[in-house]
């Protein structure tokens, strides 16, 4: 029988307190991790900041991202001053105040100057892997969502990429030095005494030699780029195949190629998403380490890529600084000190700032161009 | 049925997805300058035979046609030295939901003779305009030729595919159910615009409206799980209907 009545309860609702405690359960989880990521970014902007903004107008410590990076040198003078000094300037007072006496002199490497050489080394990196792996990325997957018929060496194929995305950055770093910097082919008149093969060409005594690039820009960019392909290509085929069959059935039948109606009508469509997916890999490959320990960067160097080079292309071939590998030295290479705070908390500061920026400026452009292009 | 010239001519066609054999044995005559309209229930086969007239199957993993012939104007279009965007370019389509790019009015229109390789904006200005017009649709987008085609209703956006499909002049435009997603006071101006564009095309339209293919189309084919079941005059085959099925279908006992 119905009885009406029954439908008002008596009492709390069934279950009322289970759901109480999974609800704090599940926020209180929410909340841990929230308050971790909370402390860290607390910890380095408190540390960090300060290094690089200044109560005093213009605000920026200009310096500190426009300098070269020196040993700095701490010393007292005769009066009991404390000075901090970066080697140039360091030489500088020397010169100015000859046979003055130095009292509890010290230095410390890398803590000095500036850090313009890492900013500009990871902004190289980051260009050039991108370049690369957005050519070989995007272009398999059009290969791989438009023209490749679905058969199972495809889906293999599509296995072998994603399990690729899950490999450490370490193991590509270390294939990144057996490949690029060991054993890729140069045409050179001079080949290395440890080149693997050489092939005459008969042209002015110039060969073919698999000797590698040397730890260079271009061997970093392209063992970057190896780690980032898999996600930009998986990323870049969804998004192809996000776009509605029906734009390419109409671009079809309306007479146009198969090329043609990939470049009118899908890739224009599927680029927000490709730059998402970009927009993960530009940050990862500014903060990655390990692949460029082995295959690019250099912990000490004087010049700027560009300085002291013979030709612009001398640039790919040259070593460079990077953010990550230089607060990885100030981290672990040096002896820690009041004096190397500076250097070590403003790194990690800038590019933190850096990785930031980088995304803020990713979403402003896709917002965009979602707005412009949605269907 | 009216004798005229004959646009497409299928032989004894036979279609398959794959393992599923979706059309058997299909033999149909299609005369020019006239409307003819497919109907039938969901799942007949009917689009996939309107899709084997411009080949826009062929991107389908596994669709092939297993026996027969389609002449288009006497020329069998299943050859391998068929040019297929010339094909395309000839035989129109509009589909069931209206898909205009995302681009503007003006370039929507003017897509496929771009892709045809003609860009002189002289020569696609009179083109375009022309091609409006005989979609009815220049004088309510003539003010804002570029802006985006988003911005138009659901009618306009259809008529703007058809505007689109004929900017290039085919010979024969192939209607996918093209007031399904249409409201009546759409229908109504696409209906009217079939029977100006059937002066220049020979029009062929997949419709599930019974009344719309009595109103416009001058021949109708009744097809049934993958088959012609009857295939003559609308009006014959409407009020005379020679098959049991036809005529359940047509007044309503199944379908």
């Amino acid at each position: 029988m119905f009885n009406p009545e029954n439908l008002i309860r008596k009492g709390l609702p069934k279950g009322h307190f289970k759901d109480l405690v999974v609800r704090f359960v599940l926020a209180g989880l929410t909340y841990v991790v929230v308050l971790i990521a909370a402390l860290l970014f607390a910890k380095i902007i408190m540390d960090g900041a300060p290094v690089l903004f200044k109560a005093k107008a213009p605000f920026v410590d200009f310096e500190f991202l426009t300098a070269k990076n020196e040993t700095l040198h701490v010393f007292d003078d005769a009066q009991g001053n404390r000075h901090q000094l970066p080697a140039s300037r360091y030489n500088d007072y020397l010169a100015k105040y000859e046979g003055a006496p130095i009292f509890n002199e010290q230095t410390y490497s890398y803590s000095g100057g500036g850090i313009a050489g890492p900013i500009v080394g990871t902004a190289l990196l980051t260009i050039g892997s991108m370049v690369l792996a957005l050519f070989f990325g995007v272009a398999a997957a059009i290969y791989l969502s438009e023209y490749a018929k679905q058969s199972p060496f495809i889906h293999a194929i599509r296995l072998a990429i994603l399990n690729l995305a899950g490999i450490p950055s370490i193991v590509f770093g270390l294939f990144g030095f057996s490949v690029f910097v060991l054993a890729v082919p140069v045409i050179t008149p001079t080949p290395s005494d440890r080149s693997l093969l050489t092939i005459p060409l008969h042209i002015n005594h110039y060969v073919m030699s698999f000797q590698g690039w040397n730890s260079s820009l271009m061997a970093g960019c392209a063992t970057l780029a190896c780690m980032i392909l898999p996600v930009i290509i998986t990323a870049s085929e969804e998004s192809l195949r996000a776009v509605p069959q029906g734009f390419r059935d109409a671009s079809l039948a309306m007479g146009a190629t198969r090329w043609q109606t990939i470049r009118k009508c899908v890739l224009p469509f599927s680029l927000p998403g490709i730059l998402t997916s970009s927009l993960l890999a530009i940050t990862r490959v500014a903060g990655e380490t390990a692949p460029i320990m082995f295959t690019a960067a250099v912990a000490a160097k004087d010049d700027l890529p560009w300085q002291g080079l013979k030709s612009p292309f001398d640039i790919l071939s040259s070593q460079v600084q990077a953010l990550p590998y230089h607060i990885y030295t100030l981290a672990a290479r040096i002896p820690s000190s009041e004096y190397t705070r500076r250097a070590q908390y403003g790194s990690v500061f800038v590019f933190l700032l850096l990785v930031a920026s980088l995304s803020v400026g990713s979403m402003i452009l896709r917002a965009k161009l979602r707005s412009k292009l949605k269907w | 049925m009216v004798k005229t010239s004959t646009a497409i001519q299928i032989n004894n066609l036979s279609f398959a997805y794959g393992a599923k054999q979706v059309l058997h044995d299909v033999s149909l005559e299609i005369p020019a300058r006239q409307v003819t309209a497919f109907i039938g229930p969901s799942g007949c086969g009917k689009s996939t035979l309107l899709r084997c007239f411009n080949r826009i199957n062929d991107r389908i993993p596994g669709a092939k046609l297993t026996a027969g012939s389609i002449l288009v104007h006497d020329i069998d279009i299943n050859r391998t030295d068929i040019d297929l965007q010339e094909l395309r370019r000839r035989i129109g389509m509009v589909f069931q939901k209206y898909n205009p790019f995302a681009k503007s009015i003006y370039d929507n229109v003017a897509f496929s003779l771009r892709a045809a390789g003609r860009t002189k904006r002289s020569v696609l200005d009179g083109i375009v305009e022309n091609a409006l017009k005989n979609a009815a649709l220049w004088d309510e987008v003539k003010s804002r030729l570029h802006a985006s085609a988003f911005g138009l209703s659901g009618g306009q956006q259809q008529r703007l595919c058809i505007a689109r499909a004929i900017a290039n002049q085919p010979e024969i435009l192939l209607m996918d159910e093209p007031c399904a997603a249409l409201d009546p006071l759409a229908t109504l101006k696409i209906e009217e615009l079939l029977s100006e564009l059937k002066k220049q095309y020979t029009i062929i339209i997949v419709t599930h409206n019974l009344a719309q293919a009595t109103r416009c189309s001058d021949n109708t084919a009744f097809m049934y799980l993958g088959k012609v079941i009857e295939y003559g005059s609308t009006m014959q085959l409407f009020e005379n209907p020679k098959e049991p099925q036809t005529e359940a279908y047509v007044t309503g006992k199944f379908g």
